[in-house]
């Protein structure tokens, strides 16, 4: 089941929440809807649902091409996971799961029998089904998580919207649910998207990530694709640490003090330019090799991890970060306080003002 | 939590030995020395006194009047709470201050006033008085003033405990029923009542206490007609300025019997609603 996302609007007053949004979900994805704050993430998810309308006038929204704008969220059939799961307080795991299944119309409701065996066989997928008979507040929070998941597929949903589905649980809980996540996704292949803010996390975990910033879709692709060729300065930004450097284009080239990028395509000429590097594709040398070069100061070294990092300060007293593998470190051999020669192995330029 | 023996503040112990005489002897005087004295006095000349003292007809005109409005107003006025509750506590919109000042209103107002001010729309020379008249409707000095005269005074108990309570659990769970294809009826009554249960029964526990107990807005458009429209609390002034204490007080004692049950009850409801593994 598709979901199609065409030119929708959805403005709170004068804020812009969703400006001219279109997006894409081909059948049995797993999309994650990534952006800070603000960026109208969670609000492209509530309008998919249902739970939000878009601006009227704006768009349409289909769910296997049939237009569900102007349909309530009880006639969707998606299933939402909300952030903080909104468990029935009140009700055992059990009837959290059976609900959806109890509420239907009286012709279409299954008999008892077979809502029991369906509800276990919901807490079998999500391997809790020993916990029928507690109650939401007896269970930690990646327990709960999975019930409301649960809960959700009890409707047998055409899409799965949810929102920041780990954003409430501690690190190590959260990676081993969204690998789990992953693999249910394999098994049952409902089209999915899910909200996070967390590039990691996006990365990987979906099959297409779709970038969003201030209400518009920054880019949509392939996480290998997002993370190797962002298509804007506010994606490379996004995902990850970076080290920014100023410069301008003279002569056909971007220059950023020594450092220079050719060439640039023509009618850049005076542009301003920004080079962006990622810490693990700056090389750290003792001496000048030759190439061009900056130089900087290390201010601090943390080797605790994969990696080794370090803080360097350039001439001009701008931070950088470096991530150096410990093989790399050890052949470098710098310390603290040492004044090294930085160059980037690879680096993403773009041109024209900050937006 | 305070330390076992409770110095969490640092006083000494005979610093707080003292404090807790002073508020065992206020609560004492003001409380327990009076409430014994109702019953001492209701019992003054046994109890067959006591029981011929609530046989009369007017008595029993009085405790089934009561009873009648309390009947009347506490499902309104739940009714209404819960609408309230529904409304302000789960919606943004427009004029919601003002709303909830407004509920206010009836704990701020002295209640003679809420009783003279029905008695200005209403009374024979009221704004409504001639159409009343005209079509033969006795609202003031009649069971339907004191009804509505209890009404307003309790209105905000069962809205108040609600609103705080509804605000708090958000629309969460509405939500995740609509999305689930509950529809509204279904939503109402197997998540957002369950889940307000013990907050709407402690409202409903409280507005009843006051309206049983309600004198002043009830005095001012009942007209003391004895055995017509004189509730237990106006029925116990009457008597009581007869002279007829032994009488006076054992209505007195009902109304207190009553109120102590509310607060039994209350306190269970407040044991058993903490200890439901589902709603705070």
């Amino acid at each position: 089941m598709s979901i199609q996302v065409e030119h929708v609007s959805k403005s709170y007053g004068a804020f812009r929440a969703l400006d001219d949004v279109s997006l894409a979900v081909p059948t049995g994805q797993l999309v994650a809807l990534l952006g800070p704050s603000g960026s109208g993430k969670t609000t492209l998810l509530r309008v998919i649902a249902g739970l939000e309308w878009p601006d009227p006038g704006s768009g349409a929204i289909r769910v296997d091409d049939a237009d569900v704008a102007h349909r309530d969220v009880a006639d969707r059939r998606v299933g939402f996971v909300f952030q903080h799961y909104a468990l029935f307080r009140h009700m055992s795991v059990f009837e959290n799961v059976a609900f959806g299944l109890r509420v239907r119309p009286r012709r279409w409701r299954l008999r008892e029998a077979e809502i029991r065996e369906r509800v276990r066989r919901l807490l079998a997928l999500v391997q809790l089904e020993a916990l029928g008979g507690r109650y939401p507040s007896e269970l930690s929070g990646g327990q709960r998580q999975r019930i409301a998941l649960a809960r959700a597929l009890a409707i047998e949903p055409k899409v799965l919207l949810l929102d920041e589905p780990f954003g409430a649980l501690d690190a190590k809980v959260r990676q081993g649910l969204r690998r789990w996540l992953r693999r249910l996704h394999d098994e049952l292949h409902v089209t999915s998207v899910f909200v996070t803010h967390d590039q990691e996390e996006a990365l990987e975990v979906a099959d297409r990530v779709v970038v969003m910033n201030q209400g518009r879709v920054e880019q949509t692709g392939a996480p290998d694709e997002i993370f190797h060729a962002p298509a804007t300065a506010f994606v490379m930004d996004f995902l990850g640490n970076v080290n920014l450097f100023h410069g301008r284009v003279e002569n056909g080239k971007a220059r950023f003090g020594p450092l220079v990028v050719d060439p640039v395509g023509p009618g850049a000429e005076g542009a301003e330019a920004r080079l962006f590097v990622r810490p693990h594709d700056l090389k750290v040398h003792e001496h000048p090799n030759g190439e061009p070069s900056l130089r900087a100061v290390v201010r601090r070294v943390n080797r605790a991890g994969a990696s080794v990092k370090l803080e360097l300060a350039t001439d001009a007293g701008e931070p950088l970060l470096a991530e150096l593998s410990h093989e790399e470190f050890a052949a470098a051999a710098v310390t603290a306080g040492q004044e090294v020669y930085v160059s980037p192995r690879s680096a993403r330029l773009f041109l024209g003002e900050d937006e | 939590m305070s330390a076992r023996g409770g110095r969490a503040n640092g006083e000494r112990p005979a610093v707080r030995r003292a404090l807790i005489a002073v508020a065992l002897v206020f609560v004492g005087v003001v409380l327990f020395v009076p409430l014994t004295a109702v019953f001492a006095q209701a019992f003054a000349h046994g109890a067959r006194a006591f029981a011929a003292a609530l046989a009369t007809p007017d008595a029993r005109a009085a405790i089934r009047l009561t009873l009648l409005t309390a009947l009347i107003a506490v499902p309104a006025n739940a009714a209404f709470g819960l609408a309230a509750g529904w409304a302000i506590g789960k919606f943004r919109f427009r004029g919601r201050h003002i709303l909830i000042t407004l509920l206010d209103l009836p704990f701020s107002v002295s209640p003679v006033i809420a009783g003279l001010v029905l008695v200005l729309l209403l009374g024979e020379r009221g704004w409504l008085g001639p159409f009343l008249l005209a079509h033969n409707i006795r609202i003031i000095f009649a069971v339907p003033g004191i009804v509505l005269a209890t009404m307003f005074v309790t209105v905000p108990f069962v809205a108040r405990v609600l609103i705080p309570l509804m605000e708090a659990q958000g629309t969460d769970e509405e939500q995740a029923a609509r999305g689930l294809g509950a529809g509204g009826w279904q939503i109402l009554r197997r998540v957002t009542l369950p889940n307000i249960k013990w907050g709407l029964l402690y409202g409903v526990i409280l507005c009843n206490a006051r309206a049983m107990g309600e004198f002043g807005a009830v005095s001012v458009v009942s007209g003391h007609i004895r055995g017509l429209t004189d509730t237990m609390p106006l029925h116990v002034e009457i008597l009581y300025n007869e002279y007829n204490e032994v009488g006076a007080f054992a209505v007195a004692s009902l109304l207190t019997v009553l109120a102590l049950v509310t607060l039994a009850v209350k306190l269970l409801v407040e044991r058993t609603g903490a200890a439901a593994p589902g709603p705070r």
